[in-house]
């Protein structure tokens, strides 16, 4: 793993032109520091992330400091991932997954 | 899909406290694990809020911190630690094989099974259907999201006490929903609930089902003595109602006990199969703490040792014979 991020940081304020707007599919990782199994997920994003680099986006977003967002997509677990195809919400993923199995999750999109 | 010719010595599953101790205690013996943490790396500690009683830490600390701690200390000594699940195993014979979600296939002398233990659901309608949007099987994670909202916490022993007293930091009031009259949580957990002005008890009662179009609207309980049904309006369901063993993987392959636990021999952590281990919430039915998972964890790692020593001496791997009786 390099010391550069491949996934980005979207916010409430961001999220319409980086995700919505997005010419690529977005992958929105909702996290929180407090969250235990999100820490599991967030190695496995980055390296989904760097292979599938020009395919897909993988943004992440802080549900503590961006709350209005969450409620939006009526995100009530964490994690949970929402696959964002021309600004519509295509896939949605609850709890922490394996590499393998979050591939074959948004195979049929990426 | 590339089949590694390398013999490992040890292979550990799962990345609890029994998993990160023997991937700690095999490394410190040059037998370089490999460890298969898993997708939920951390096991189950990755889900709580404070240890309170993992000694040496007097101020207690939180679960992931100490998940991160036994991880990180199992990375100084060597242990190759793998982010992967593990679909497959194979364990007859002098060396077994474990297969990764991704299709690779590893192989090792000795293996440690410690895969731990999954949260139990209450199998009620609606309970999957309603997961993520408002049935939870992680407090810690998602109590944020109820904020000045009517929760309920199922469940009688100490995560149930647990969950419930940590979620009043959010929640308005949080129903402690229970289908017996006593508790199998222990008195300081109990007590700490019941002193906690938000909590409710509702004792005898069984969830028959959730319900909720697009999320948790409530739920639907029967009173266990009167049979008498009735709903309880809430916005969120906490489900803390027991772990079952995560055995599947070497069901039909070692020897387990009626409720899925792995057996062990005696004292040791010897499975039914020779140079295959078990330690932790995978064999323990009885005391299932951090620190006896640990324990258990360590005592797999220096009999794995002590097994690849004496097979070793004796030139093959399959010719041991194991503990007595």
């Amino acid at each position: 793993m390099s010391d550069g991020s491949a996934t980005v940081t979207v916010s409430d304020d961001s999220f319409a032109e980086d995700v919505l707007a997005s010419n690529t599919p977005v992958l929105v990782d909702f996290w929180a520091t407090w969250c235990g199994p999100c820490r599991m997920v967030a190695p496995v994003l980055e390296e989904i992330a760097s292979e599938k680099a020009g395919a897909l986006t993988v943004a992440k977003l802080d549900v503590d400091a961006n709350p209005s967002t969450a409620r939006d997509f009526q995100v009530v677990s964490i994690p949970t991932l929402i696959l964002f195809k021309d600004g519509q919400p295509v896939k949605r993923i609850v709890g922490a997954k394996g590499k393998a199995a979050l591939l074959r999750e948004i195979a049929d999109v990426v | 899909m590339s089949a590694t010719p390398t013999v490992h010595d040890v292979i550990v599953v799962g990345s609890g406290p029994a998993g990160y101790t023997a991937a700690i205690y095999t490394a410190r013996a040059q037998l370089k694990p490999l460890v298969f943490e898993g997708t939920t790396f951390g096991g189950a500690l990755m889900t709580t809020t404070e240890v309170e009683n993992y000694p040496g830490f007097r101020s207690g600390i939180t679960g992931p911190e100490l998940m991160d701690e036994m991880r990180e200390q199992a990375l100084r000594f060597g242990a190759d630690l793998r982010m992967e699940d593990v679909e497959a195993v194979s364990l007859d014979g002098p060396v077994k094989e474990v297969v990764t979600a991704d299709g690779e296939k590893h192989r090792a002398r000795a293996i440690i099974l410690a895969m731990g233990a999954a949260a139990r659901y209450l199998g009620v309608p609606g309970e999957q259907d309603l997961l993520g949007r408002g049935v939870s099987a992680c407090a810690t994670c998602d109590g944020f999201f109820f904020r000045d909202q009517d929760i309920a916490v199922i469940g009688g022993g100490d995560s149930a006490m647990e969950e419930a007293t940590f979620l009043t930091r959010f929640a308005r009031s949080v129903t402690l929903v229970h289908r017996r009259e006593e508790f199998r949580a222990s008195k300081i957990m109990l007590e700490r609930a019941r002193d906690n002005d938000k909590i409710t008890f509702l004792t005898n009662t069984a969830v028959v089902a959730v319900e909720g179009e697009t999320s948790v609207t409530g739920l639907r309980v029967r009173d266990t003595v009167t049979g008498r049904e009735s709903a309880l309006p809430v916005t969120g369901v906490f489900v803390a109602i027991g772990h079952d063993p995560r055995s599947e993987l070497v069901r039909g392959a070692v020897d387990l006990d009626p409720d899925g636990y792995v057996l062990v021999r005696g004292q040791t952590t010897a499975t039914s199969l020779e140079g295959v281990f078990a330690a932790g919430d995978l064999v323990d039915r009885t005391y299932r703490q951090a620190i006896t998972a640990a324990g258990m964890g360590c005592s797999a790692a220096i009999d794995a040792e002590r097994w690849l020593a004496e097979a070793h001496e004796s030139g093959a791997a399959g010719k041991m014979i194991g503990a007595q009786q």
